[in-house]
């Protein structure tokens, strides 16, 4: 038995490009039967109808309307089956379409793809339980709630009735025998397995019951064929990807090569005005090969849309994205790294960390005078100046974007007590934060300085206070930085070993020992410092129990180089 | 939102809706042929002054992108502008010589403009040196997004303000009547910009860029609003609050997802900084008739002056929509 194709086309709006692929159908040979939706005025329709009317294949079936979730479309779909069936004996398959679809590949491949498959029901059908494509958290509920209610027009009064039967438990009974499946609405079946579904004496009761069901186009032959067809093929030969809101990818020309490559047979939905689309595929058929549909390629490009309207880009915060807090999925782009204390403690720091690891080297972004940017350039990646004026004005847009623009380049940056401290929360909230502090060490400036006691201690004890307030944030249970604290006393202890630990998180490939060390600045008497400071009553109890004598390790480390070998 | 505050926000919507019915009387016909438009037309509204050197380009590239009927209003041009734009035959143009600063810098006007003709259409509100970028716009023409836009039931579409400069000093590089501004002034700043919430209008405010890089680097709150939602289907009962930054009803203005996820987003490349502005920064600077006595005008003309350059070496060549969505400066959201 040769296999003949009769089409079902579903039509309600661009009648023009449906008269277009109606004749290509009946052009290769496959008879065809329209619907036109009931909401289409009645002067258009008969033009419509005139238009095709040369044609001895197209039929016209009785008029339904049809509104998005609502029975008329499967009514509309039967009555055309039916139609179809008995209008021509011939046809062995029907396959479903709408006014907006799209044949990629000439018919007779199509036949000899169903030829080789015989007695197939190509017809997406899965169990609600198994599918999480709905749309709006209904799939189970769908079928046993009454849905009276126009979601697209009465969205409260459907709102409201849905949770009023949750509220009262009220279930409907699914009838004997039946379990509610679903799937793409566009379906290739065969002649016995559409005409038992049409004929089941049963019929009635089945109707009725998918009459109240919500979006039942999507369920109803999805279900019924599971009764009868001996062999379904769980997959739709129309070419249809829905997107997070559950309505179709329109297919533009700029999609030509991938529809070409994608080996389907059908697509939906063309944008109306693809003239470039239409004129390929309804053209001279190119010779193809027999191979499968391959969507894949495709099928990435509208996961990809999905995947960027629901989750975004991590760490990108512009016109159109711009998430409440916690809903960031990253609040940066990328990992980075705060370093406090260390450009105190050690003359070079800043040129030795960007040797030893190859990351981007800042100063004190968040200096009060300048935000020094690594060189002390005056703008930086993206445009970002270092005026601080400009920085304090949204200093949380800075930090994202200086991340977001130097994306692939690790940041490393100084932060100290000196700095604005606005900035302190987001640092420690964010993940990809790494922060390093050697608590304390803001004293060696003051050491260092030539300033008079009274002022130093008062200094002192200003830098004391706003440090430990930075510390609180950072050992808060909001905190999600990877963060780590030495005291200076500690880490002065064993400074290559603590560096080592630092260096090794930054650039965890590398795995080998730090030859070079950056150079500590001299602490001899330092000790004497901190204990001038407690004499006169102020503890610097961030820093540690830094030993008064002998002094520290600094003077003996000069002479030799350690750990340069195990 | 309670109840109060929404009741305030309609009584401001009222407000400016009043305004602009009162303002009509303040414009006169030039040109009158928007009897040409169908009911499915793509509209572009704005509002000018001596622009008369960029109009050639600027329909053209419009008229590319597929819009239908352009609606012009001419604030006391001298430069035969006016002229060119009435000899067009999809153009309708009307002139004021009304002060622009009175009219709430046009908007106005414009607002009249869009109840009167724009209701029911996708309308386009820009200025003559904004050239709007959208996702794919070098493939699909305007319909397709303001018809995918019908079929995603979104309303109104933002695009940023990018300014554009060129490299070396404004005045180095003489524009030509005819001429893409765009390969003279082909230079952004692609990371700088700051974004805050307004919770009054619910738009984002965003400042940023070449200017308050250059000019407002001392003064960031006064510098330039970016955020612009040019791209509406208008309703009669719309109405555009400050220039085309925010519109009310407010949900107009979410045109950003504020759970991760992003929205579809254009660009209005802002071609502002061409030879043509040391003359314009002159007059505007003594006539007064800017946002905040055009403060900003006098800024430029101090910048100007001495030849400043605006590119540094962060400076981003344009190339097209794509290096913009790359750069997180617009985004296809789940257009694809």
């Amino acid at each position: 038995m040769t296999v003949n194709v009769g089409i079902i086309m579903l039509v309600h709006t661009a009648l023009h490009r449906a008269e277009q692929v109606a004749r290509y159908w009946v052009d290769s040979g496959c008879p065809v039967v329209i619907h036109v939706d009931k909401n289409v005025e009645k002067g258009t329709y008969d033009k419509f109808v005139l238009s095709l009317s040369d044609l001895p294949m197209v039929r016209f079936s009785r008029r339904h309307r049809c509104e998005w979730g609502t029975w008329g479309i499967v009514a509309a779909t039967q009555e055309a089956s039916a139609m179809m069936l008995a209008d021509f004996p011939d046809v062995t398959h029907v396959y479903l379409a709408s006014g907006s679809c799209l044949p990629l590949r000439p018919m007779n491949e199509l036949r000899d793809y169903l030829e080789a498959r015989p007695r197939t029901d190509f017809i997406e059908s899965a169990t609600t339980a198994d599918v999480p494509w709905t749309v709006g958290g209904l799939d189970q509920e769908r079928f046993t709630l009454r849905f009276p209610f126009s979601w697209k027009r009465h969205r409260r009064l459907f709102d409201a009735y849905v949770s009023l039967q949750r509220r009262v438990k009220f279930r409907r009974k699914i009838p004997d025998g039946l379990v509610p499946h679903m799937g793409s609405q566009w379906w290739c079946l065969t002649r016995q397995t559409l005409s038992a579904i049409l004929q089941d004496p049963d019929r009635g009761t089945y109707d009725a019951y998918f009459r109240k069901v919500w979006i039942p186009d999507e369920c109803y032959f999805q279900t019924l064929v599971r009764l009868y067809s001996t062999r379904i093929e769980s997959r739709s030969l129309t070419l249809s990807k829905f997107d997070f809101q559950g309505k179709p990818h329109i297919f533009y020309d700029d999609h030509l090569q991938l529809l070409r490559r994608s080996d389907c047979f059908v697509a939906r939905k063309i944008w109306t005005h693809a003239d470039r689309l239409y004129e390929v595929f309804l053209g001279d058929p190119l010779k193809t090969n027999q191979s499968e549909p391959n969507p894949g390629k495709i099928d990435r490009i509208f996961a990809r849309a999905v995947d960027r309207r629901t989750r975004g880009r991590s760490g990108l915060y512009m016109q159109s994205r711009f998430p409440h807090e916690g809903w960031e999925n990253g609040v940066s782009s990328g990992p980075y790294s705060i370093f406090e204390g260390f450009s105190d403690l050690f003359e070079d720091f800043e040129p030795w960390l960007a040797k030893t690891t190859g990351a981007r080297v800042h100063g004190h972004l968040f200096h009060p005078e300048r935000a020094e940017f690594e060189g002390r350039q005056p703008v930086f990646a993206g445009g970002l100046s270092d005026s601080p004026t400009l920085r304090d004005n949204n200093g949380r847009s800075f930090l994202r974007n200086l991340i977001w623009n130097t994306r692939g380049e690790r940041q490393c940056f100084q932060f100290g007590p000196r700095d604005k401290q606005y900035i302190s929360w987001d640092l420690a909230k964010d993940p990809n934060a790494q922060i390093i502090v050697i608590s304390g060490a803001w004293a060696v400036p003051l050491f260092l300085s030539n300033s008079n006691f009274a002022d130093l201690r008062e200094e002192a004890a200003r830098l004391q206070k706003i440090e430990s307030q930075h510390l609180d944030i950072l050992r808060s249970i909001y905190a999600k930085a990877r963060i780590r604290v030495w005291t200076m006393a500690e880490f002065v202890e064993a400074p290559m070993e603590a560096l080592q630990t630092v260096v090794d998180e930054i650039s965890p490939k590398q795995g080998r020992r730090l030859t070079e060390a950056p150079r500590m600045v001299n602490l001899a008497g330092f000790g004497q410092f901190l204990q001038n400071l407690k004499n006169q009553g102020m503890h610097p109890f961030l820093i540690g129990d830094f030993p008064v004598d002998p002094v520290p390790t600094n003077a003996t480390r000069a002479a030799r180089k350690p750990y340069l070998v195990r | 939102m309670g109840l109060w505050r929404s009741y305030k926000l309609r009584f401001q919507r009222q407000k400016w809706l009043a305004r602009a019915i009162r303002k009509r009387r303040e414009l006169s016909v030039v040109a009158d042929r928007t009897h040409q438009i169908r009911q499915s037309d793509i509209l572009l509204f704005c509002t000018l002054r001596n622009e008369d050197v960029r109009l050639p380009y600027f329909l053209q590239y419009y008229r590319d992108l597929g819009v239908n009927h352009f609606l012009f209003v001419d604030n006391d041009s001298s430069d035969g502008g006016r002229e060119y734009l009435a000899d067009q035959p999809d153009v309708s143009v009307w002139k004021t010589a009304a002060g622009y600063k009175r009219s709430r810098f046009g908007m106005d006007w414009i607002n009249w403009l869009l109840m009167r003709h724009g209701h029911g259409h996708w309308t386009l509100v820009v200025d003559p040196d904004e050239f709007f970028v959208y996702p794919f716009c070098d493939t699909r023409p305007l319909r397709a997004l303001t018809d995918w836009l019908d079929a995603s039931s979104i309303k109104s579409f933002s695009a940023m303000l990018l300014d554009m400069y060129p490299k070396g000093p404004i005045s180095s590089v003489p524009y030509q009547r005819g001429d893409n501004p765009l390969e003279i002034a082909s230079w952004f700043d692609s990371g700088n910009y700051m974004i805050s919430r307004n919770d009054d209008f619910g738009n984002l405010w965003i400042q940023g860029g070449v200017r308050a890089r250059t000019f407002f680097s001392d003064m960031p709150g006064s510098a330039p609003a970016l955020n612009k939602v040019p791209l509406v289907k208008w309703n009669r009962r719309y109405a555009y609050v400050s220039s085309t930054h925010m519109l009310l009803p407010r949900g107009l203005n979410l045109v950003y997802d504020e759970w991760g996820g992003e929205k579809a987003s254009g660009i209005l490349l802002h071609t502002k900084f061409l030879d043509t502005l040391t003359v314009k920064a002159e007059e505007e600077a003594k006539r007064r008739q800017h946002y905040a006595a055009s403060q900003e005008y006098l800024a430029y003309l101090s910048g100007l002056q001495d030849q400043t350059d605006l590119w540094c070496k962060w400076s981003e060549k344009y190339i097209n929509w794509r290096q913009l969505e790359i750069l997180g400066l617009m985004s296809k959201g789940n257009w694809a």
